[in-house]
């Protein structure tokens, strides 16, 4: 930071403030927030009311004195509000986007000022099914009400009314956090200068429902699902693991997988003639699957893979173009080549509908052979673009907030570095051994294989050997 | 120095229409006619790099191969369409050109004139490709797989049914455009706008 070279980076004469020696965000602290306290709960797409809500957020940088260096992130389906930095300085993995957040790189925290917080529904510190219901004392489990990726849009903009953000420089996001970013824009076209919309789509397309439909399946088929009452007793791993396996399936690429693992076997030499994970390819979805279980809450992928399920813009028969027509965002909207869940012609379609009423639209296509993760994972060929958009937007922002006044948030609950929310929600769910790192990452855990380890076996001490980060 | 072609696209696209600019590059042309012309303007590139350099300037630009077509594209959707200097790189000339007079009301298309008397000198008594400012590739590594003359793009535009609204011709990048007769022989550089034209309508 304070001894960064400033070698800001230039692309064709602008600069756009890429530093070549990014630093890293530093130790954040996460932080939550009760909102929507009744009476004033919030009104939820499905006609139902929520509240009091707590929103687990967290910021890095300063936000300026004119309040117009305010970036919004959002998180995908798995991910939470632990976007970038560490929680404590022995902490083994940064955030899930820290590879754009931090001083000097894309979302330069010297400049701007990044929020994030965990979507409602979910299970990273914010009111989700996991969460205790006022009225009973209990769990909401699927008493919960059904939310929409509309309802977590208004959780967050009541979060920005809190912090005293009247209006966004950008909202960013990939895939459901993507959607989010759409959203923001359509729902609250006042509130923000610009959008970046990654591996994500105007609505949610069928094949993505079928493999969320697998997922929920085989989570409401484990017998310790026991009609979502299961806080307190076995939760059902092995549902949510298979459903995990699934989602992970989505995220790779028939590329991603066959250089990743090929058909190699896992530390043997034959076929072991049983059911066991003789290719690497299996020991590792095994792994993803059940390290997911513990730091996630089965309830919560119901509920956040049903609003991505009923996420459509167009919904009531709107054509996309109209229903962006009061939109006065700039937008950049990102595909990358081998994503399968979200094609670059699903991006297209947005790009498409924006033009015909000719906004501020630009596209821009990662050739990446990692699937829908590409989003996560390809540092360098998107950071230029990213940065480069956000160093336009900023250059023409002329923004004059009315109350230019950040509650800092000193007020808000700083919760330790454990990540225990105050509502008690979160660690009824994950327990006291889920550490804060355990709950970062976005869609793909990252996890490499350990090289050269060997390790064979079934259990979860063989796999986690095996693929688990050293 | 500006690139004359420039000035002279400038020159001839209407204060405050609506642009798309096919093959923008860093967006040099685009720039100058949103400041210039009021326009509002976005291009197309396939150059990832010079994608980025068109977003870092602020300018709205599409990612894509223009031989792909314009299919995104609804019929009239600009007011102009630009295609400077690279309709001799497209592998489909003719469908690109096509799809400009659909979507833009009025298509601008610049290339180099293969038929200049020098270029057809180097030719006939070089024995070698042509080189020269406007051409400055050995025939191994060019980019241009599909050069014409003003002949031959007359010749599309008619197959094409294709009118032509104006034309001009350039000495060089750097030379004002000035009335030059036998342009074919004389002209290292054509500029066309060209329209459906009544029958389109």
């Amino acid at each position: 930071m304070a001894d960064r070279a400033d070698t800001s980076k230039t692309i064709g004469d602008v600069p756009v403030g890429l530093g070549d020696d990014a630093g890293n965000a530093g130790i954040v602290a996460p932080r939550t927030v009760v909102l929507a306290e009744p009476p004033d709960k919030l009104s939820l797409e499905s006609g139902d009311r929520l509240g009091p809500i707590t929103v687990a957020y967290e910021t890095y940088g300063t936000l300026s004195d004119r309040c117009d260096n305010a970036i919004l992130v959002q998180h995908a389906l798995s991910g939470d509000a632990h976007v970038a930095g560490l929680h404590a300085p022995d902490d083994k993995r940064p955030g899930w986007w820290d590879i754009l957040i931090g001083p000097g790189k894309a979302l330069d925290t010297d400049k701007y000022f990044i929020i994030c917080s965990n979507v409602i529904g979910g299970c990273g510190g914010s009111t989700g099914p996991s969460s205790i219901d006022p009225r009973t004392g209990e769990p909401y489990g699927i008493r919960f009400p059904i939310i929409t990726v509309g309802d977590m849009v208004e959780a967050q903009a009541l979060l920005l009314d809190h912090l005293g953000i009247e209006r966004l420089l950008a909202v960013m996001g990939g895939s459901m956090g993507g959607m989010q970013a759409l959203q923001w824009a359509v729902a609250h076209p006042e509130r923000v200068h610009q959008v970046i919309a990654m591996a994500t789509a105007a609505r949610q397309p069928t094949q993505a429902i079928a493999f969320n439909e697998v997922g929920r399946q085989a989570i409401m088929a484990d017998p310790d699902w026991n009609g979502g009452d299961y806080y307190g007793r076995g939760r059902p791993a092995k549902g949510l693991a298979v459903a995990r396996m699934i989602g992970h399936i989505t995220y790779l690429s028939d590329e991603a997988m066959r250089e990743k693992f090929g058909r190699r076997l896992q530390d043997i030499h034959d076929y072991s003639f049983t059911f066991s994970a003789d290719f690497q390819v299996e020991s590792y979805l095994r792994y993803q699957g059940l390290s997911f279980t513990e730091r996630f809450d089965a309830n919560t992928y119901l509920y956040i893979t049903r609003a991505l399920d009923y996420f459509d813009m167009t919904r009531g028969g709107r054509s996309l173009s109209d229903v962006f027509r009061d939109v006065t965002a700039r937008f950049l909207v990102m595909a990358f080549s081998s994503d399968w869940l979200h094609p670059p012609y699903q991006l297209k379609e947005i790009v498409s509908a924006l033009r015909t009423t000719h906004k501020h639209v630009s596209y821009y296509e990662v050739e990446s052979g990692f699937g829908h993760d590409a989003f996560l994972l390809e540092r360098e060929k998107m950071e230029g673009v990213i940065a480069a958009f956000l160093a336009s937007g900023a250059r023409t922002y002329h923004f004059s907030p009315g109350k230019p006044t950040f509650r800092a948030s000193a007020d808000d609950a700083a919760t330790d570095a454990g990540g225990a929310a105050t509502d008690g929600a979160r660690s009824s769910v994950s327990g006291p051994g889920t550490s804060a790192t355990e709950a970062a990452g976005g869609e793909l855990a990252a996890e490499e294989p350990a090289a050269g380890e060997p390790a064979r076996g079934e259990g979860r001490r063989g796999l986690r050997r095996r693929w688990g980060r050293g | 120095m500006r690139r004359i072609d420039y000035l002279l696209i400038e020159d001839w696209v209407p204060r405050g229409a609506t642009v798309l600019d096919l093959g923008c590059g860093d967006g040099d042309l685009l720039a100058e006619l949103i400041e210039k012309k009021d326009v509002r303007g976005s291009g197309v590139e396939i150059s990832p790099s010079a994608v980025e350099a068109c977003v870092a300037r602020g300018l709205s630009v599409y990612h894509g191969d223009l031989d792909e077509g314009l299919a995104d594209y609804d019929d009239a959707s600009f007011d102009v369409v630009i295609l400077s200097f690279s309709l001799q790189q497209l592998r489909r000339p003719r469908l690109v050109v096509r799809e400009m007079a659909r979507v833009g009301k009025l298509a601008m298309v610049s290339f180099p004139n293969f038929a200049h008397w020098r270029t057809r000198a180097q030719l006939l008594f070089g024995g070698h490709m042509p080189i020269s400012n406007e051409l400055p590739y050995e025939w191994y590594d060019t980019p241009n797989i599909h050069l014409c003359t003003v002949h031959d793009f007359r010749r599309l535009c008619s197959h094409e049914g294709l009118r032509i609204e104006r034309e001009a011709y350039l000495r060089s990048f750097e030379k004002r455009a000035a009335p030059l007769p036998l342009p074919n022989l004389r002209a290292r550089i054509a500029v066309f706008a060209v329209s459906r034209g009544a029958s389109a309508t």
